[in-house]
């Protein structure tokens, strides 16, 4: 089949997948684990236990604080020892449980088997239940509740269902590692998801440079039998692995600014957010663990790793057990190096969407003195959005929110090409997030008093609306 | 942790930066720069390095001195305006009429609109347009190439006078394909056709510029040439000689494609060559001057604002 990609933008770094050949490996338990009550988008979650609490493997610790939030478990068993604030990654207080390992000790009712239970269940609402009760949310950096997303709301109908394995960040190489060693699980759950939507087409989208996910993938397929999956490779372009441009290269739809990937009839999921289906669905097993690729250009090959951690195991825990971080690293990035978060503190603990630690080196890295724009136009000819970056970034020295607004800068998805691709060195993604956030602020003022309005004319026709 | 960096994604850059892209640019120049200098001589290369030089020493003079800002001479955008300037001048022109056309394009047509990025009209034209209308003898005289292996220098006027002042019949028979090769008479920009466009593919391989612009100027004056060349074949020439004659190659690939003073938008990229095309054409047909590439370009350099809000990158999601 001829390869595909998305239409509009897009940037070629180098991929750079150098732990590509490393297996996944399981990280031994530390001692204390911090357990954050923000693993997801939405609400925090809830803490349920209280200090001096035993708590097993997989026992629910903390509950849903809203609609789109999730469920928290505990990563080992042991003693709560804390509840509070502790900072995240980035530098941020977070409310955190602390729990002092004390073994691995799992709950009731979670097959710990290595069998691969390939009979998908009928029930569409239990299987819901089961991955929101096990806390599945998306890992392919977003982390919005899984559950959300496979429940498209009345008058909404999935028309593909597409697992995302592009991996198009460079260096990342966990889902790599997922499709070649767990490519029957991930087809099993990607078949769990398309009877939760209701049997649409699931497409399996992977990026030209991993040929052996391909490869692996396909056989699972065809070795599996299950009806409406089928394997795609897409050309190497950064950002193919964002929702709306995956949406794109696939089923050659745009998603309307504004709208979810349902109006065009698209539910998008990663491939370890599939695997973590698969096994809350037919193992009953919780969200406590993750795969992370310890990597970057200043870390020799042979010290590059690829792990199974517990979420909660802190960062310098693992970089100690990898090695240590190398001397000269200047940076240190959680995520991918075109849309993953500077690393402010390693005492900070991974979460459910952890993928990775990056080691970057102060050449790579080090933002280059910023000079005068060329109008070289290489900016719009990377965003993936279709947006005109050096525009944006000259409206917003202006102040014209309006002439933002109308720019579309609320569609920006802050995947960095155009501060990668200016010759300039202009820090246009910064300058334009804030203007998005103030534009962003902008129009929910407006819709806000929109509603105030309509309840105050006719508040009937709004309570009806609500029900 | 106070000794790692931390700052917002993304954390990589492409190697990519102004001075590389520049770089590129001289790069692409230097084949035709090496024909002139072959044909013209040691003159040409006079010309070609006081251009290069005064450009250069003007732009540090006035960010240095009299803005006190840190020089930008080394984004080598000035040897860019420099080399460009000394292309568009015949081998003969004398060295202080050499700067005077540099300190017009870069003192007055760069700095004076804030530098690098700012100027509406392309420096190099400007400074050219400026000496052609102010020194009109040195600017119009060309010399029939001695060049460094040649015996002795003849004058006359280039092709394009010769039809400027006697009509299509002047040029009658000649082979213009060979024009492509080596064009005699005329300013190092002229001279080989082959030669830029050798430049101009490098510079597409390297993704430096993109070929509409040029593409659009070619296929215009292509068609009105075309279109007058078969209504009355004595008085207009034909849509061959028109695109390799002049300096048309030279401005449609390394003037117009200049990216502060040529639009955004591959749309807006097209009208602009479109423009630039039909201007060149009417010039050459009905104006006074044998040659009109440099007005055609200015006059389009201004209608730029008007095109870049009138054309825009097609958006995901909002059509």
């Amino acid at each position: 089949m001829a390869k595909v990609t998305f239409k509009i933008g897009g940037v070629h770094p180098d991929d750079a997948k150098l732990s590509r050949g490393c297996a996944i490996e399981v990280l031994p338990l530390p001692q204390t684990l911090y357990v954050s009550m923000a693993q997801h988008l939405g609400a925090p979650a809830v803490p349920c236990v209280a200090v001096g609490d035993k708590v097993k493997t997989g026992q629910v610790i903390a509950e849903p604080g809203g609609f789109i939030s999730a469920f928290v478990h505990s990563p080992a068993s042991g003693t709560v020892k804390s509840v509070g604030p502790r900072r995240d990654l980035a530098g941020n207080g977070v409310t955190h449980i602390e729990i002092a390992v004390e073994g691995d000790e799992w709950v009731e009712g979670v097959d710990l088997s290595e069998a691969l239970v390939k009979e998908i269940p009928q029930d569409r609402t239990a299987m819901l239940d089961r991955i929101k009760v096990c806390g599945v949310v998306g890992l392919g950096g977003a982390t919005f509740p899984t559950h959300v997303k496979l429940n498209p709301p009345p008058g909404s109908k999935a028309e593909c269902l597409i697992i995302n394995g592009a991996e198009c960040e460079p260096y990342l190489t966990s889902d790599f590692r997922v499709m070649l060693e767990r490519a029957d699980e991930v087809v099993v759950g990607a078949a769990i998801m398309r009877r939760i939507l209701g049997d649409c087409p699931c497409v399996i989208a992977i990026e030209e440079n991993k040929p052996e996910a391909v490869k692996s993938v396909s056989g699972a397929v065809s070795a599996l039998g299950y009806e409406g999956i089928s394997v795609l490779t897409l050309k190497k372009k950064y950002p193919q692995g964002g929702e709306k441009q995956l949406i794109d290269a696939v089923m050659r739809r745009q998603v309307k600014s504004g709208a979810l990937p349902i109006s065009v009839g698209a539910v998008v999921q990663n491939v370890t957010t599939t695997l973590a289906v698969y096994e809350a669905v037919q193992k009953n097993r919780p969200l406590i663990s993750n795969v992370l690729t310890v990597t970057g250009d200043c870390l020799p090959v042979e010290s590059q790793r690829n792990f199974l951690f517990r979420i909660g195991m802190p960062l310098n825990y693992i970089a100690g057990y990898a090695g240590g971080v190398p001397g000269d690293a200047a940076k240190i990035v959680s995520g991918g190096p075109m849309m993953g978060k500077a690393v402010a503190d390693m005492d900070a603990a991974t979460v459910k969407g952890s993928s990775s630690i990056l080691y970057l080196s102060e050449s790579l890295t080090r933002r280059k003195p910023e000079s005068a724009c060329i109008r070289c136009g290489r900016c719009a000819d990377a965003c993936p959005m279709g947006l005109e970056p050096f525009l944006l970034n000259r409206l917003r020295k202006a102040g014209d929110l309006s002439g933002l607004e109308a720019g579309s800068v609320q569609d920006c998805i802050e995947c960095g090409c155009c501060l990668y691709s200016c010759p300039a060195n202009i820090p246009l993604l910064d300058h334009i997030r804030m203007a998005k956030g103030q534009v962003m602020g902008i129009i929910r003022e407006r819709a806000a008093k929109a509603r105030a309005a309509a309840e105050a004319v006719s508040p009937k026709e709004v309570t009806k609306e609500n029900k | 942790m106070d000794k790692y960096l931390v700052s917002p994604n993304p954390h990589v850059h492409a190697a990519v930066s102004t001075r590389s892209l520049m770089r590129d640019v001289v790069i692409a120049l230097l084949p035709a720069l090496a024909v002139s200098v072959v044909f013209y001589g040691w003159k040409e290369l006079l010309v070609i390095a006081v251009s290069v030089a005064s450009c250069v020493c003007i732009e540090y003079a006035i960010t240095r001195w009299l803005l006190g800002k840190p020089s930008t001479t080394g984004d080598l955008s000035a040897v860019v305006t420099g080399l460009l300037l000394a292309m568009n001048l015949p081998s003969t022109t004398p060295w202080w009429v050499v700067f005077i056309g540099a300190l017009v394009s870069i003192g007055v047509a760069k700095m004076t609109f804030g530098g690098l990025g700012q100027n509406v009209f392309n420096p190099a034209i400007t400074g050219r347009v400026f000496l052609l209308i102010s020194f009109p003898t040195y600017m119009t005289h060309w010399e029939m190439p001695a060049g460094l292996f040649g015996a002795d220098a003849v004058s006359g006027p280039t092709l394009l006078g010769r039809v400027n002042e006697q009509g299509a019949a002047a040029v009658e028979g000649l082979d213009c394909w060979q024009t492509l090769f080596v064009n005699v008479g005329g300013s190092a920009g002229e001279i080989s056709a082959l030669a830029l466009l050798a430049g101009f593919v490098y510079l597409l391989c390297r993704r430096v510029v993109k070929p509409w612009i040029p593409l659009s100027i070619f296929a215009t004056v292509a068609l009105v040439a075309g279109i007058f060349h078969l209504a009355d074949p004595a008085v207009y020439t034909g849509p061959v000689f028109n695109l390799v004659t002049g300096g048309l190659i030279l401005g449609a690939c390394f003037m117009a494609t200049d990216y502060v003073t040529s639009p955004m938008s591959t749309a807006g990229g097209i009208v602009y060559g479109c423009g630039i095309g039909l201007i060149v054409t009417m010039i050459r047909y009905f104006g006074s001057y044998p040659e009109g590439v440099s007005f055609a370009i200015l006059i389009m350099n201004m209608a730029v604002p008007l095109i870049d809000r009138a054309f825009h990158q097609k958006k995901y999601g909002r059509t």
